[in-house]
């Protein structure tokens, strides 16, 4: 079997500084893995470049999704390869409807697919479902993106979104960062749902709180660049304990 | 970042090859002689039987523009124009006395065609479906077209004016100037120069002195003009300057809606606009002007394009009377352009809403007067510039309150968006109070697109010109909001092409 996603010895240099230095992580369909580590271990560098963001400058290793070299494709391509990027601090885009919003990125993936686009009806069914399913009032998707939306309406808005592009890898950056207990708990019973044998999950985190509810099959701790030590979920436990110090000497 | 980077070149591409409208029309035509001259003032005079009043009027014009210099105070830079270098009239040489559309000069009904502007009545009859389609495929909504009855004005003059016959029927009167001076003397020398004099300023003088054509509206008192009417200028003679008149007159109570587009083919060297534009609301009447103005911008190293030199200006002149400007500006090298409403009648309304959108090396410098005279006078100023490439784009506004106008208010909005590094955006607003009850509120911001706005677009699929599209079409949708229908479809294809890096 193909691994869905294969990072092998990534390093990636932000202007002159290098922020991976030989990163390598392998991941199959229907996996879930987390992604821990202290601030400035590289966590968010790799969410990034996985997805394309600009800005960052792979000097070695590669990316394989699917088999097919991921650094060569352009993030608009990655996003309708199926990489979905929930970001950290979704931005707002004052003007453009939510509705407006989702139906033009759903139909461009779909035409890079060479898949047809949705018409109206459907594509109003389909939202209307999932929103409804994730608390999401209809009125917020009538607002301008993310305009003027709390913390736990952005962070819903991109699982919104998830459910929406079924994308086959989801990569979540600190999805619980700004969220009440109540919010991440809708938050994470809308990835639980998301959950599929053919879909795979990447959540990063500092805290282990979040695992609570979206529980993982693997946990890596990155430090310095580095993925420093992997294990099952029972290692995010163990991180709660004794903390990052001891990865910060080892790496 | 090197995003920005790659968008600023993208964007920097803007070329010839996105304007659609380039296109020459191979045609013959007739010219007077070159240069400015009181003879030439008396050719275009002769040439279209004016009485003996308007020819005096117009060397008044002249005599008066000689005397004048050009302004230098708007932030936009182009080499010194040689007046006598230039064409005053040029007219398609007609084959014979036309007496119906079809006898129009199948070259000129082509053109038109190409631009998508329909000559042909039967074309735009009611209830006629059309089904729009975008260049992206996206089905768009069927919807039947409304009427609308365009003059298309060609170079100096009108080629054919639709719908007019049901505009009689109305009592609405709709024709070329040149028309309405032999036909409806007493109401051409009654407003004509009334709201913009003929010697207020250098580039309305020289257009009172050589206007060729333009649109003549009329609306009688309580009528409310049961279509939209529209003009469509197009320049397509080389070395020749347009300077159309347009004027339009509502009566007591009245309503009309007009609209405005303009192209020009794709030529190395600059080419002279300088339109005068009138408007008269009575009391209780109401005047919606709006204008999507796509003159040719110049190629992508500033060569060639249109210098867009317009005054217009409309005259609140009875109680309760409303006019409202709406402009989408895509075009031209260079803009110089502040569509102004004098509220002179008491609890009179002006709007002014603007999209300039500037790439390559264009130049705006435009913006609006709200001079508020009358009591309990209210005006709006919402106005989003775009800058791209190394273009650059100034807001120029002012807002007074007369003496005598208590409760004058105004507000006023401008915002600003930046793409890329080497262009500019300014803001330069006047605003005057000369009582203590005026309330004016005045509101700006300039922003640059950001990259993790972009960003976060094309992570979900979107590619980066549909994403700087998406981004834009948000920033300028209040002023959209307030186009006609089929005009704000119009207006929003053509900003993403404006910014368009790829060959649209």
């Amino acid at each position: 079997m193909t691994a869905l996603l294969e990072v092998k010895n990534l390093q990636v240099r932000v202007e002159d500084r290098e922020i991976l230095h030989g990163l390598s992580l392998t991941v199959n369909p229907g996996e879930v893995h987390a992604i821990m580590g202290p601030n400035g271990s590289g966590k968010s560098t790799l969410s990034h470049v996985i997805a394309g963001k600009p800005g960052y400058e792979v000097t070695g290793g590669e990316i394989l999704f699917k088999g097919e070299d991921l650094l060569e494709m352009s993030p608009d391509e990655r996003a309708a390869k199926g990489v979905f990027l929930a970001f950290q601090y979704p931005v707002e885009i004052p003007g453009v409807a939510t509705m407006n919003f989702l139906r033009s990125a759903l139909n461009a993936q779909r035409k890079a697919r060479g898949e047809s686009e949705f018409s109206t009806p459907d594509f109003l069914k389909k939202v209307r479902e999932v929103a409804k399913s994730l608390s999401i009032p209809q009125d917020m998707l009538k607002r301008g993106v993310n305009v003027g939306f709390s913390g736990g309406e952005k962070k819903r808005n991109e699982i919104l979104q998830m459910a929406l592009f079924e994308p086959s890898l989801c990569i979540l950056d600190e999805m619980d960062s700004g969220l009440d207990i109540d919010a991440l708990r809708i938050a994470a019973d809308g990835v639980n749902a998301l959950r599929s044998p053919d879909r795979a999950m990447v959540v990063i985190t500092h805290y282990q709180r979040l695992l609570n509810y979206i529980v993982p099959d693997f946990v890596h701790v990155m430090s310095r660049g580095k993925v420093v030590k992997s294990g099952g979920k029972e290692l995010a436990l163990e991180l709660e304990e004794s903390g990052y110090a001891q990865f910060e000497d080892a790496a | 970042m090197p995003a920005v980077q790659e968008t600023v070149d993208r964007v920097r591409r803007i070329d010839v090859d996105q304007y659609r409208y380039g296109f020459e029309t191979v045609i013959e035509s007739e010219k007077a002689p070159k240069g400015l001259s009181e003879d030439t003032v008396r050719f275009i005079s002769a040439k279209k039987n004016e009485p003996a009043w308007m020819l005096e009027w117009r060397l008044e014009a002249y005599r008066r523009w000689l005397t004048m210099t050009e302004p230098t105070w708007a932030r936009v830079d182009y080499p010194k124009i040689d007046y006598q270098d230039l064409y005053y009239y040029s007219a398609p040489k007609p084959k014979k006395q036309l007496s119906s559309i079809d006898e129009i000069d199948p070259e000129i009904l082509k053109t038109y065609e190409k631009l998508g502007i329909p000559l042909r009545e039967v074309a735009v009859l009611e209830g006629v479906v059309t089904k729009p389609v975008s260049d992206d495929g996206e089905e768009g909504a069927a919807a039947p077209r409304s009427k609308i009855a365009v003059d298309a004005v060609f170079d100096s003059v009108s080629v054919a004016t639709t719908f007019q016959k049901e505009l009689k029927q109305a009592g609405v009167i709709f024709m070329p100037i040149s028309e309405a001076i032999r036909e409806h003397p007493e109401l051409v020398q009654k407003y004509l120069g009334s709201v913009v004099p003929t010697s207020d300023n250098y580039f309305a003088t020289l257009n009172s002195a050589v206007f060729s054509d333009g649109s003549f509206v009329y609306v009688p008192p309580g009528v409310r003009c049961p279509m939209e009417l529209s003009t469509y200028f197009r320049i397509n003679e080389r070395n020749t300057g347009q300077f159309e008149r347009t004027l339009i007159i509502a009566d007591k109570g009245s309503y009309v809606s007009y609209l405005e587009g303009c192209t020009a083919p794709q030529r190395d060297e600059n080419q002279l606009h300088a339109a005068v534009v009138e408007l008269v609301t009575h009391d209780d009447a109401e005047i919606k002007y709006s204008t999507v103005q796509n003159w040719y911008p110049g190629n992508s190293e500033g060569v060639g394009g249109i210098y867009n030199f317009v005054t217009k200006r409309g005259d609140c002149r009875g109680k309760n009377s409303k006019i409202s400007w709406t402009q989408v500006e895509t075009g031209s090298a260079i803009t110089w352009k502040y569509p102004s409403c004098i509220l002179r009648g008491d609890n009179s309304r002006g709007e002014f809403y603007s999209i300039a959108i500037s790439n390559g090396f264009q130049q705006v410098d435009s913006g609006t007067k709200m001079i508020h005279l009358g009591k309990n006078t209210t005006s709006r100023i919402i106005s989003k510039g775009i800058a791209a490439g190394k273009s650059q784009n100034t807001y120029r506004g002012l807002v007074t309150a007369h003496r005598k106008a208590t409760g004058a208010r105004n507000y006023t909005a401008c915002d600003s968006l930046l793409i890329g590094d080497k262009c500019g955006a300014h803001t330069v607003p006047y605003v005057e109070a000369k009582n203590s009850s005026a309330t004016f509120e005045h509101e700006a911001t300039t922003s640059k697109i950001s990259e993790d706005v972009l960003f976060y677009c094309i992570q979900r699929g979107l590619s980066q010109e549909e994403a700087v599209g998406l981004v834009v079409n948000g920033f300028v949708k209040d002023v959209l909001q307030q186009l006609p229908m089929e005009f704000a479809v119009e207006a929003q294809k053509l900003i993403s092409i404006s910014l368009e890096g790829s060959v649209g």
